[in-house]
């Protein structure tokens, strides 16, 4: 049964951050392709991750010694700060992109 | 930065914080280890409280109560974005038409800004350019004119980051 979650969840992350990766290729500028990479990235990882963490809470951690049983909650700091750091480091590319004077991409445009 | 008991008290409530991420990091409870924690934990503290805890601290209680169950609804809307995305790239004629559009929100704090301004980011179709911290104006790129409209004329998200801020 925690295989079966753990496996659902691992394999919706590696979805979405497939589905990133086929953006960033297809879409036509670099704005559109910052939308792409910045959603599916966090929510990719945050899957993953969170996965990993519900195998190890049921796998690893009965009985083991309290250095171990910690692993969680670092996983769980991981998962904040990836919640935190994903939409800003976004947010800082497509900044730096618009005050260096790059031109939006519009419907009916070549790709760039 | 009023009285000295203010100051005294961020840097304690900074001090706690991060011993606790300290003990939590290290796992490993002897005289050694928790001792250099205590030390650099201190240093942190007198350094850098002030980043922590802001300089006023009114009803800290209920606008973190409030921030949780925001926190909760934005998980959704990225759960929503992610497939709005998904949907959008594996489409064969993918449907976007950018925009950028520019809008004023009531928000000053800058705690407030950056929460609405990730908040803008992983929800569908939107990331935020640029921020003007004096008069909360926010552009926004959009990927295509649905996603614009949900923050120009709802403006659903505003008015609960607002809520949650109690700065409307």
């Amino acid at each position: 049964m925690v295989e079966l979650i753990v496996i659902i969840l691992l394999a919706a992350g590696i979805f979405f951050m497939l589905t990133g990766a086929i953006g960033l290729l297809r879409f036509p500028d670099f704005y559109t392709r910052l939308h792409a990479t910045g959603k599916c990235d966090t929510l990719g990882e945050v899957l993953i991750i969170a996965g990993l963490l519900i195998y190890h809470i049921f796998v690893y951690s009965p009985g083991a010694d309290i250095s171990v049983q910690l692993v969680p909650v670092k996983l769980l700091f991981l998962i904040v700060f990836i919640f935190l750091a994903n939409p800003t480091g976004t947010h800082a590319l497509m900044k730096a992109a618009y005050n260096t004077g790059l031109k939006p991409w519009k419907k009916g445009d070549a790709r760039m | 930065m009023s009285a000295k008991a203010g100051n005294g008290f961020g840097i304690l409530v900074t001090f706690c914080a991060m011993l606790l991420f300290w003990l939590l990091l290290s796992g490993i409870f002897d005289a050694l280890h928790v001792g250099a924690g205590i030390i650099c934990s201190a240093i942190v503290a007198l350094i850098s409280h002030d980043l922590l805890v802001a300089e006023k601290g009114e009803k800290v209680l209920s606008k973190s109560f409030k921030f949780f169950i925001y926190l909760w609804w934005e998980l959704w809307q990225i759960i929503l974005a992610n497939f709005d995305v998904a949907y959008r790239v594996l489409h064969p004629k993918m449907p976007i038409d950018p925009v950028i559009i520019e809008f004023e929100t009531t928000l000053r704090s800058d705690f407030a800004l950056v929460t609405l301004a990730n908040s803008i980011t992983l929800t569908p179709g939107t990331i935020t350019i640029n921020i003007d911290p004096e008069k909360g104006k926010f552009q926004v790129h959009a990927i295509a004119q649905a996603p614009a409209d949900a923050l120009m004329v709802d403006k659903t998200m505003q008015s609960k980051v607002a809520d949650v801020f109690m700065e409307q």
